[in-house]
């Protein structure tokens, strides 16, 4: 028990190591641009406490939860050899994960008050929030989407690089046909929608599935399904701007 | 008090969070994997643990981090502090100005990186998978600097006003050029080191300096300029993390 006990010191003192680049740039910042009195120090030094053990405690979670747990389930289902539920679980991961995202729920409310500014839809409560589910519903399926194509393309060993370049070259031509007022928020659907949670699971799944093949490396394979989920939700988007 | 009620209501929305995926985890392991997991009390250890750190990490963010970042981030984009006080007759905004806007963005995005736990979760894969080739802490600092340069340039953007579709086309067409020069073990992990920087510590705080920005820049719409930072720190990382593989390789091939 103590030795558990030093052990966790130990890594809350690995996260304040992880910290430092933050504390140091916000004091620099505060005493020598901005000359003010730093406010409220007491919830500051608390705060960081907080992230401190946060941190800790996420990252052996990760250790003994999420990573097994990804890798096990990509190694069952690979071993038992049904292409159907592998895929159902790797969409259902996709979208079960992103429809809920707190970021994208953010997002998906400012893109409905950009369109109805814009003039696209109609500026009434209801045309708003019908507008922010659909959004949030193209997203979610099209990370779901995004995880099998990945999980496809990790059973198949093709090389990520021309899939990945096909999508730059779709998410260059929507640009050049959807309206201005969804570009910037297509852009940044890409990034919001991978979350803390759902980046290991999704790696840990790729990893163990390129492990469970012969044949694949998992280093060369096993990562990619999270650019995947990055680029898809820019290309629909742009299309549910062009649609709606 | 506030504490421990904002340290429970975190708690309660974090596990809201998790429950989806637990549910499909759960439910696959159940009724088509049909076995029990291994290890199935550490497993869910290991789950509690991952929700009771995130709720302590956000509340801890929301405590300390976020407060003072925002109010640092509207205090650098005042017109006041740019230009001294001096009211000028003309609109014309001089970028260079900005000059302690862009090194905030560059610092504030290399350091909030480095904490970013979707990034750490990933190198910690990417040293376990490639036998130790590749380094927690050097793949952490290439994503950083990458994050901190697609910053300080999206922010360097909103102040001269140009669009963004040309950075990213731009960016695009080195990412793809690069790709070809690249170690070809690195490229797979080079294009999800994109997707996982812009996270729980990195956006709230990027996003409060864009609309900062664009709002108190005449000319600018905080909607449509003040978007885009995001997508400019998924795209630069890319880069760097592909320059940290040929550098390495670089530095083996000549030993």
């Amino acid at each position: 028990m103590n030795s558990a006990f030093l052990q966790f010191l130990k890594s809350v003192a690995n996260s304040f190591r992880d910290l430092l680049p933050i504390i140091i740039v916000i004091a620099f910042f505060q005493i020598f641009i901005i000359q003010s009195p730093i406010p409220n120090i007491n919830d500051i030094l608390i705060g960081t406490l907080l992230v401190a053990i946060g941190l800790a405690l996420f990252i052996r979670g990760l250790e003994m939860g999420l990573f097994p747990i990804g890798e096990t389930m990509a190694f069952s289902l690979a071993k038992k050899g049904s292409i159907f539920w592998l895929f159902a679980f790797a969409f259902a991961l996709g979208f079960g994960t992103t429809i809920a995202e707190p970021a994208l729920i953010a997002v998906a409310g400012e893109a409905a008050n950009v369109a109805a500014n814009g003039g696209m839809i109609e500026n009434t409560e209801t045309a708003k929030s019908g507008y922010a589910t659909g959004l949030r519903i193209t997203v979610a399926l099209s990370v779901g989407l995004a995880i099998v194509l990945g999980v496809l393309r990790i059973l198949k060993g093709w090389p990520i690089h021309y899939m990945i370049i096909g999508g730059y070259v779709a998410v260059v031509l929507m640009t050049m046909i959807a309206p201005k007022e969804i570009i910037g928020i297509a852009y940044d659907s890409g990034g919001v929608t991978t979350s803390t949670i759902t980046v290991p699971l999704v790696t840990a799944l790729g990893i163990g599935l390129a492990s469970s093949i012969k044949g694949r490396n998992p280093m060369i394979d096993g990562f990619g399904l999270i650019a995947f989920a990055s680029l898809t939700p820019m290309i629909f988007v742009m299309v549910y701007g062009l649609i709606i | 008090m506030g504490l421990l009620s904002d340290l429970f209501f975190t708690f309660l929305s974090t596990i809201k969070d998790v429950l989806p995926i637990a549910l499909i985890i759960f439910g696959f392991q159940l009724f088509v994997i049909k076995k029990r997991i291994p290890q199935t009390k550490k497993v869910i250890v290991g789950f509690i643990y991952v929700i009771i750190g995130l709720a302590f990490f956000l509340v801890g963010l929301e405590k300390a981090l976020f407060p003072l970042g925002k109010i640092m981030a509207s205090q650098l984009t005042d017109p006041e502090f740019i230009s001294g006080g001096i009211k000028t007759a003309t609109d014309v905004i001089q970028w260079q100005e900005y000059i302690w806007v862009y090194l905030f963005a560059f610092m504030i995005g290399f350091s909030t990186t480095i904490a970013e736990p979707s990034l750490i979760a990933v190198a910690m894969k990417a040293q376990e998978v490639s036998g130790g080739a590749i380094g927690v802490r050097g793949l952490r600092i290439a994503v950083g600097l990458g994050v901190a340069i697609g910053i300080s340039l999206g922010t360097y953007r909103i102040v001269s006003g140009t669009p963004l579709h040309y950075y990213i086309i731009v960016g695009y067409v080195f990412v793809v050029i690069q790709t070809f020069f690249a170690p070809k073990m690195i490229v797979a992990l080079a294009y999800d080191s994109g997707g996982v920087t812009t996270s729980t510590v990195t956006v709230p705080l990027v996003t409060a300096l864009g609309l900062g920005l664009a709002n108190t820049i005449p000319g600018r719409n905080p909607m449509i300029d003040g978007f885009g930072l995001i997508a400019f720190a998924s795209l630069f990382p890319i880069i760097t993390v592909m320059a940290y593989a040929q550098l390495s390789e670089w530095r083996a091939g000549k030993k």
